[in-house]
């Protein structure tokens, strides 16, 4: 849909009365629900034409969790952007537009921000079949597309060169950084647990080979369909010497997913380590997850405001209306999705950036702008890049950072260790600036 | 895990599958068997009594056993209202026109699930049980000294779960008893057989069918309210429940109620069982497959009387 | 002027101004229109079985994802060009349909609709299985140099379209004519009444056999060519959902009527696409649509247009 971004607080802050009233009007919910549409109108102080950045945006299907933080991240960081001045002295202006987590319509979104909305570039894209679906439309239509994203699917040579990813690290990094960690410090056989997706497949493959290179043993691969819904009857085949349990999964039924994994083992469990994915838009303090105390996680970005909290971090997690345990300061149950949305501050300020070294003034210049991005290498830690300092690759299209591991106490995630970027660097798999716009 | 100990915990899990389906297919059953049409929008209602239960939990402070009986009592009254509802404004208007109420249905589908998402929002929130405690089970082994007691490994399950599969068994003895004791079974059963019979006989057929609907409907969310404390509440949770309750609707024959029970059993056991063997996905495979090829070799379900 | 002119003529004017309508209206319509018109022919395959034919079917998404895999993974990891990969898409959907339409048609009714379900489901989990070569979920790129025939770059915006509209023509003329032959009149009696086509002698089986391969070769046409034109390849297209989307868009246009399927996609595509930009609830808007439609117009579109205008209405 094509509205503004307006106060995070329009889009959750509904009161459970109203919840129950609208289910039961159930027709009249969109006038009084629905986001109300518009533009941004940026401030008065800017008299130039705006730059158009279409949003795609997951606000419906599997995907909404994240999208609504994400949303609300893109919001805040707009709105840093104009106040400080925005883009080479032109406001932002954000046309946000549901996909509904569905590769079809993901490239049908491309479509209208290019062709219809006249958007200057694309960006947001968090679940990569919808990247998958969407990128080969962008290139065709010649849109610069910052996807946000994670997957390894830039850096792996198969999309195109309008697509970068250039505000949040890959998978490939972030497995292979964890490596080293746990088989110094939990243990050398593992025994993993994983979604049946591409996602999940890539931890597999990246994981075990980085372990193995680290002496350590992969004891069994679990992987479990999307479907499933309940997840006891797996966990037998966890071989009995497992020293750790590295987890993954995603979607709604996460949650079942730990819990059933803690009644299984009781008071003897063995290590566990486990992507965020995993209880990303969860509270930690949930009923059943008391037995991940002691657990280890990583983390994109620490949830939960740490001792050493840096400015670049206290200011972020304030724009974005987020509180020291990572949730809405207007509602603690409202979980973010803090190791992922950090993403979208990034890349659009790695968009400014680029369009300021670019000199870039409207579509005929995106070409300009994708070099200029390209040319770009360290991204300093700042208020621009509030997760860390990243060191971007211009021929893969793929940044690099540094990945956090986190202990759980006392249902608080407690930062345990940082990687450094060359930890997460592996060798290049394609060269995108060989390829012809 | 031996392979003994595996084998019964997943068929403890199948049988908590079961008795989640029975209770889920049962409310499609009645509907489907009585009224002749498939509510598309089924699995909806499951989601809304997760949902509800979610709501009254989080609204009732104190012990969560307090929450959760009030959502236990109040979820499927909502939720079959809203049925009622539903039916009074577009079931009836359309006739049950089979083909019709599917389109019908699904629009109400997304209406429900927009809505839910709106208001309650796009995460899974999890309601707590009011009793959760896990319990190791014993096993039994031939050693030296003859047959031992042991406590394998892992081998455990909750009193919570156990609890839902007995609940399950109360709920649906009671819905026998309804069906076969009272007077609005008898009606109902009635209707099922010849609607226009039923009709002249003076049984108000519309108001039955109204029944009917909301009541396959608070049987959902009753099953709901049952299972969140193990799943979560997520908008887009209803979608599974359909499709299952719906094959086991066929499975069990149409409009038999004890095949539906039977279905369950059969596909939460199997669902179960040949995970021991395969890998998970594989494994459901196989079972969808299994689903499949029952019905390709008797069309008419487990219990149904072959068409003429 | 005979029905069957009138009719000939009619399928012509829909092709003409579909020709048109490139020209006229803008790119961003036109981009959309080449995937209303590849989704179409889905919806057409679909309505063989459906609309005609009176068999409810919930996995027709398995086809459509054989054509679209059967071109893709052998682009991919066979090397083939795009011509000969889509005939293997063709292929892959006919064998598909044939071997599926010869299990399920054991069954009739909703025993039907719950086998066609369960096979589709069983595509699904296989794909995701097979990730090695088909990466699940996630889907693969068909690059822009794969998708050439004959010289045409089919990832430009005039070549998509007529290729499109070339695959939309083909098979929309092809229904017009089948439907007008005594294969399809004896379609139409089964969906009927079942019991008095058996009496005239007909084998009820072979026809309907036949349908659903006619119908899951369409689909898997309509697959295959949604994969070469807009590059991608992925699981989401044999999701349930997919499979819905069919069954909605031919009821919402009028099942059993030639023009139908067209008019479907295009109102249910459209929809989408506007009220979304008004609102985040455009699910709830197309959820309420279909509730009015089946209360006001329950043949859909092309029913209401026959009711109404053209009683001729192929």
């Amino acid at each position: 849909m094509t509205d503004k971004i307006k106060n995070p607080s329009d889009a959750t802050g509904i009161s459970r009365r109203t919840a129950i009233k609208t289910l039961a009007v159930g027709a009249g919910v969109v006038a009084t629900t629905g986001t109300i549409p518009g533009l941004l109108r940026p401030n008065q102080a800017f008299s130039a034409e705006p730059i158009r950045i279409g949003f795609q945006v997951h606000r419906t299907g599997i995907g909404a969790a994240y999208g609504r933080w994400y949303d609300r991240t893109t919001e805040a960081v707009v709105k840093r952007i104009n106040d400080e001045g925005g883009i080479n002295g032109r406001p932002i202006e954000i046309v946000a537009e549901d996909d509904g987590t569905d590769p079809k319509r993901g490239a049908e979104v491309v479509e209208k921000f290019a062709n219809q909305h006249k958007c200057d570039i694309a960006f947001g894209t968090l679940f990569s079949h919808v990247v998958f679906g969407s990128a080969p439309r962008a290139g065709e239509l010649k849109i610069p597309y910052f996807v946000v994203s994670e997957g390894h699917h830039v850096a792996s040579g198969k999309l195109n060169r309008y697509t970068l990813q250039p505000g949040i690290t890959d998978v490939k990094s972030q497995v292979e950084a964890m490596a080293p960690f746990i088989s110094e410090n939990l243990g050398k056989k593992v025994t993993m647990i994983y979604p049946d997706f591409a996602f999940g497949h890539d931890h597999r493959d990246y994981f075990s080979t980085a372990f193995e290179n680290q002496g350590g043993t992969i004891l069994e691969k679990i992987a479990i369909p999307p479907t499933e819904t309940s997840f006891t009857k797996y966990f037998p085949k966890i071989p009995r010497d497992t020293e750790v349990i590295y987890h993954v999964m995603v979607g709604p039924a996460v949650l079942t997913f730990v819990k059933e994994l803690g009644e299984f083992f009781g008071p003897s469990r063995p290590e566990i380590f486990g992507f965020i994915d995993s209880l990303e838009a969860v509270d930690m303090a949930s009923p059943g997850l008391e037995f991940l105390d002691g657990t280890y996680f990583w983390e994109g970005n620490p949830r939960y405001a740490q001792a050493d909290q840096t400015e670049f971090d206290k200011a972020y997690r304030e724009a974005v209306g987020v509180d020291a345990n990572g949730a809405s300061i207007s509602d603690s149950k409202d979980v973010s999705t803090y190791a992922h949305m950090f993403g979208c501050w990034e890349t659009l300020y790695v968009v400014k950036a680029g369009m300021e070294a670019s000199g870039y003034k409207g579509p005929e210049d995106r070409q300009k702008l994708i070099e200029a991005v390209e040319s770009m290498s360290e991204m300093p830690h700042s208020f621009e890049h509030p997760q860390g300092a990243k060191l971007f690759n211009g021929k893969t299209h793929q940044a690099f950072g540094h990945q956090y591991i986190s202990k759980v106490e006392d249902s608080k995630l407690v930062l345990a260790h940082t990687t450094s970027i060359e930890d997460t660097l592996y060798e290049d798999e394609v060269d995108y600036t060989k390829q012809a716009f | 895990m031996e392979f003994g100990p595996y084998l019964f915990i997943a068929s403890l899990e199948g049988a908590i599958t079961a008795a989640v389906l029975a209770l889920t297919a049962v409310g499609l059953s009645i509907v489907f068997g009585i009224m002749r049409v498939v509510n598309v929008a089924h699995g909806e209602f499951f989601m809304l009594g997760a949902v509800i239960a979610w709501w009254i939990t989080s609204l009732v402070g104190g012990h969560p056993a307090y929450g959760f009986v009030a959502a236990l009592i109040i979820a499927p009254i909502l939720v079959g209202i809203l049925a009622i509802v539903c039916d009074h404004l577009v079931l009836r208007r359309i006739n049950y026109d089979p083909e019709r109420t599917i389109v019908a249905t699904i629009g109400l589908l997304y209406v429900i699930q927009q809505t839910t998402l709106m208001t309650f929002g796009p995460e899974a929130r999890p309601v707590e049980a009011p009793f959760n405690k896990r319990i190791a089970l014993p096993w039994f082994e031939h050693t030296e000294q003859g047959f031992a007691l042991t406590w394998p490994w892992g081998l455990s399950t909750t009193t919570y779960k156990l609890a839902v599969i007995g609940a399950a068994v109360f709920i649906l003895i009671l819905l026998w008893v309804l069906m076969t004791r009272t007077k609005f079974g008898l009606i109902m059963r009635a209707t099922q057989l010849d609607s226009e019979m039923a009709q002249a006989h003076g049984i108000p057929v519309n108001r039955v069918y109204a029944m009917v609907f909301g009541l396959g409907a608070g049987l959902a969310a009753l099953g709901a309210v049952l299972i969140v404390p193990i799943q979560q509440a997520h908008y887009l949770m209803g979608g599974d429940p359909l499709l299952l309750s719906f094959i086991v609707v066929i499975i069990g024959g149409l409009g038999s109620v004890v095949g539906t029970i039977v279905a369950a059993l059969f596909i939460g056991m199997s669902d179960g069982i040949i995970s021991v063997f395969f890998s998970p996905t594989l494994a459901k495979i196989i079972a969808t497959l299994a689903v499949a090829f029952v019905l390709v070799f008797r069309p008419q379900g487990l219990f149904g009387k072959p068409e003429r | 002027m005979s029905t069957s002119l009138k009719s000939f003529l009619l399928h012509v004017f829909v092709l003409c101004l579909l020709a048109v309508l490139y020209f006229v209206v803008s790119e961003y319509h036109s981009g959309n229109l080449a995937r209303i018109l590849v989704m179409a022919v889905y919806a057409m395959g679909y309505n063989v079985l459906f609309g005609y034919t009176g068999l409810l079917s919930l996995g027709h998404a398995l086809f459509f994802a054989s054509g679209m895999y059967g071109l893709g993974l052998s682009i991919e990891h066979l090397g083939l060009s795009a011509a000969p990969a889509l005939v293997v898409g063709f292929i892959s959907a006919f064998i598909v349909a044939a071997v599926i339409g010869f299990l399920a048609l054991r069954t009739s009714g909703v025993a039907f609709m719950i086998v066609t379900l369960m096979f589709a489901q069983a595509g699904y989990l296989t794909i995701l299985l097979a990730g090695k070569y088909t990466r699940g979920d996630e889907g693969f790129v068909i690059q822009q140099g794969d998708r050439v025939i004959a010289g045409i770059d089919l990832s430009q915006a005039d070549n998509r379209y007529f290729a499109a509209l070339l695959l939309f023509g083909v098979c929309f003329l092809f229904i017009a004519w089948l439907v007008q032959t005594r294969f399809g009149k004896t379609l139409v009696a089964i969906r009927e009444n079942p019991e008095r086509a058996r009496m005239l002698g007909y084998d009820i089986q072979r026809h309907k056999l036949l349908a659903v391969i006619i119908s899951g070769t369409l689909a898997g046409a309509a697959g295959a060519a949604y994969a070469l034109l807009f590059g991608y390849a992925g699981a989401t297209f044999s999701t349930v959902q997919y499979s819905i989307y069919p069954l909605l868009w031919v009821l919402l246009g009028g099942a059993g009527t030639t023009i139908g399927p067209l008019i479907g996609t295009v109102f249910m595509t459209y929809l989408i696409d506007i009220s979304s930009e008004y609102t985040s609830a455009y699910m709830l808007i197309a959820g309420l649509a279909l509730i009015l439609l089946t209360l006001f117009a329950p043949h859909g579109f092309a029913g209401l247009i026959r009711k109404k205008l053209f009683s001729w209405l192929p």
